[in-house]
């Protein structure tokens, strides 16, 4: 805001000390003009006038300098505009000047030395005014592609030619020719280097560059007029030798020079221009297109307008006279047609189809090692055909993901329709639609990802659900479990169950497999253990119901192993069946000893028949306070580390004869910490369960 | 990852486990044990001198045949098991369907034993 405001009052200042310069010179000058013809001392020194012209140049310069927009926010043809309004509004006034003195004749007014000093006033101020408007414009045009080196030399430019402002000075008027001369050559030279600066006209339509010839003749001519006009006028008015200064100065020349350069440089170049500015402005669509295409997936499209965006570009951009896309969107097929009907399509695909396999017509472009490329490479080239309608046909392959997905074909009426560059650009934007139908696709696929991690998220609460959140507490014995998935969801299991007051049901289960196939089947463990717990069965009656319960629901390659305790707090027994599971360890605090408990048994599901019962044992035995129940699935005795070795069933008791004084929670921590230690904190590839009853 | 091999040798199939047999590397198992079953012999002899290791799901796979076997009227024998290959079969209680030996020798025999 500061310096929008610091901006204006520039503006104003500028403008105000522009009108003093101006009104002061008029005013000195005329009195000097006045005192001289009627022979009286004037008392003013001629110095002063130029101090007025030379605020009066400087104000204007100023004033042009801040007003005039950039041409990034303003466009072209304004900013020319602004320059021929100006032009326009000199001229006018010049005009009507000389209308003026048209219609006086022969009056004595038309011969009085000072309203023609005063006009002429009046004239070199609009004259001034208007080639530095000019000026200001120009530097703008200029500077609309700048560099660091272009700036510099345009600064060097502007900051010379306003102190040439200060050669009015010069009293000597004999030899300022050759002063002249010397700072006029350098800046002249200066401003043809600048002059070439042009680049602004590529950036004009075929209308802009039009319109910008008509203006820029108009001020063309303007300047020449003007120019034309005042030097007469100085050459007229000879008796009248302030006057020359105002135009006869290195000021005036130098900006007047390079205007006029400069609008005469710009002509010409729009006037070459104008026949490739086709070419540039198909350039800049085929980039707006290309930029459509890339950001295609980005900008909710969807494939298919993807390939609308395609054929409507590449038809264009080889201004094509028809044109079909044959692709397969999401297992779709799908025809996009211009400028003709499907109809036709199926009719041209078939004649085009026979006169793909005459291989003297495939392969437009020479390639030198055409012969160690096998069909499937040729099939991924363009090609060009024709047809007796359409006399260039160019083919183009769709290839996405290295499969072709559909093909592009543009139709021509005229023969050799397609040159290299076409072929180029056609092939460039093709491959930029296969991307973009590329990301299209990977997205999808990051969506339906995504969706899968949210049903495992939803089947790894599920699963959680099944094992029982708290275990039981009971004065008797206390329990401690822990359970870890190797991925979302697993199949290791465990559960509990109160009959009565002093008999509890325990099962670890362990389903073969590992993962979603795992899970389910340690679901319909539940269910089972659920069904047939509350009928307090003995231990292999449990697992025989079990096993032909189970037996016809898995799969044929599927199978449960599982261990099943009867606690009874009032005999103080266990009775126990193993079905193929991990033995569990028993530790006995009287013999401060731990063992594993080897009895028979069968995993469920092995044998679907009433043979499973034969394999099948059940051992019962009493506890005593302090002693320790183990049970655990395989994740935990066959973890590995880093050298291969596995956890095993020596270490697991190890742990638990070392900590066996310790509660069944703090016991359970342990082993878990000893495991992960021996393991190196690595993720574990297995489920691991492991379940701790110690009795109190 | 494992490397199973299968030769078929007159009457009998003679199946190589090399590798470890999980989740993921149990399918060549099945396809070696299926082609076995299926072809034209009575006799299936699996090598596994050099399975150092075998999953539930490879498990799995050697229950799924026990059956069919049977009906088939093939026998499958089981040799040069290292002893912690066998306990895994052990614990399982699947030593006592599949017929496990020591040496090629008592294999070979113990297939005739039909």
């Amino acid at each position: 805001m500061v310096r929008l405001g610091f901006h204006r009052n520039v503006i104003r200042l500028s403008l105000l000390l522009g009108i003093i310069g101006w009104v002061g010179l008029v005013t000195i000058n005329l009195l000097i003009q006045f005192a001289r013809t009627h022979d009286l001392p004037s008392g003013f020194k001629p110095e002063l006038a130029l101090v007025f012209l030379c605020l009066y140049l400087l104000s204007v310069s100023v004033y042009y300098r801040f007003i005039t927009g950039r041409a990034e926010r303003v466009n072209f043809i304004d900013l020319l505009w602004r320059v021929f309004a100006t032009g326009l509004l000199a001229t006018i006034v010049s005009l009507a000047i000389y209308l003026f003195y048209l219609l006086l004749g022969n009056s004595p007014l038309a011969s009085k030395v000072l309203l023609l000093s005063f006009f002429f006033h009046v004239r070199f101020g609009l004259f001034a005014a208007f080639i530095i408007s000019t000026f200001m414009v120009w530097k703008q045009l200029i500077l609309y592609q700048k560099s660091k080196r272009l700036i510099l030399l345009w600064q060097i430019f502007e900051y010379s030619l306003l102190a040439s402002i200060a050669f009015v000075f010069l009293p000597d008027r004999q030899g300022v020719d050759a002063i002249l001369l010397t700072i006029l050559i350098p800046l002249f030279v200066l401003g043809i280097i600048l002059s070439v600066n042009l680049k602004w006209v590529a950036y004009l339509d075929f209308r802009q560059k039009w319109k910008s010839i008509s203006i820029m003749l108009a001020i063309a001519v303007f300047i020449i007029y003007y120019t034309l006009e005042l030097y007469n006028e100085v050459v007229a008015l000879e008796d009248l030798p302030e006057l020359a200064v105002l135009v006869v100065n290195p000021f005036i020349f130098a900006t007047l020079g390079f205007t006029l350069v400069y609008s005469i440089f710009s002509l010409l170049v729009i006037i070459f221009n104008l026949p490739t500015s086709s070419v540039f402005e198909q350039k800049l669509e085929e980039i707006i297109n290309f930029q459509r295409l890339s950001q295609s997936s980005q900008s909710g499209y969807d494939i298919s307008q993807v390939y609308d965006i395609l054929l409507e570009s590449a038809a264009k951009a080889v201004s094509a006279d028809a044109g079909w896309i044959e692709a397969t969107t999401n297992g779709t097929p799908q025809l996009l047609t211009k400028s003709m009907t499907k109809e036709r399509v199926e009719i041209f695909k078939k004649r085009l189809q026979a006169n793909t396999e005459q291989p003297e017509i495939i392969n437009p472009l020479p390639r030198p090692r055409l012969q160690r490329q096998d069909y499937e490479q040729r099939q991924r080239r363009h090609r060009i055909l024709k047809l007796p309608e359409y006399r260039s046909v160019l083919w183009i392959p769709l290839v996405v993901k290295n499969n072709i997905n559909g093909t592009l074909v543009l139709l021509k009426e005229v023969s050799d329709g397609f040159n290299k560059e076409m072929v180029s650009i056609i092939t460039t934007f093709a491959s930029q639609a296969s991307i973009s139908v590329e990301n299209f696709q990977l997205m999808n696929e990051t969506l339906v990802n995504e969706r899968y991690q949210e049903e495992l998220k939803i089947a790894n609460r599920v699963h959680r659900s099944l094992l029982p959140n708290k275990p039981i507490t009971n004065e008797a014995f206390d329990i401690a479990a822990f359970s870890e998935a190797a991925d979302q969801v697993g199949g290791d299991y465990y559960d509990q169950y109160q009959i009565n007051e002093q008999k509890f049901i325990i099962i670890i289960g362990d389903v073969s497999g590992k993962g979603t196939s795992a899970a389910f089947n340690m679901s319909q463990m539940k269910g089972v253990f659920h069904s047939l717990a509350p009928l307090d069965l003995a231990p292999d009656t449990f697992l025989a119901y079990a096993n032909s319960a189970l037996g016809r629901c898995m799969e044929k390659t599927s199978f449960i192993t599982a261990s099943f305790f009867v606690v009874n707090t009032q005999k103080k027994t266990i009775s126990f069946a193993r079905a193929g599971h991990t033995p569990t360890l028993y530790y006995s605090r009287r013999k401060q000893q731990a063992c594993y408990l080897e009895i028979r048994g069968l995993g469920l599901g092995i044998i679907r028949n009433e043979k499973f019962n034969q394999y099948i044992e059940v051992s019962e035995q009493q506890y005593e306070s302090g002693d320790i129940i183990v049970l655990y699935t395989d994740g935990i005795t066959e973890a590995t580390n880093q050298q291969g070795e596995e956890f095993g069933f020596d270490r697991l008791r190890e742990v638990v004869i070392n900590h066996a004084q310790e509660s069944s929670k703090i016991l359970q921590k342990k082993l878990i910490e000893e495991l992960y230690e021996f393991c190196n904190h690595e993720p574990l590839n297995d489920d691991y369960t492991a379940l701790i009853i110690k009795f109190t | 990852m494992v490397d199973v091999r299968t030769d078929f040798e007159g009457d009998s199939c003679l199946i190589t486990i090399n590798g470890e047999v999980d989740a993921s590397s149990s399918i060549y198992l099945d396809e070696a044990l299926e082609k076995a079953v299926n072809a034209d012999v009575t006799k299936i002899l699996v090598d596994c001198q050099n399975l150092n290791y075998i999953s539930s799901a490879g498990l799995g796979v050697f229950m799924s045949y026990i059956q069919e076997l049977e009906a088939k009227n093939k026998k499958m024998v089981l040799y040069h098991m290292s002893a912690k290959v066998y306990k895994v079969f052990e614990i399982l209680g699947l030593h006592q369907l599949l017929t496990i030996v020591e040496t090629e020798e008592q294999a070979k025999t113990g297939a005739d034993e039909i």
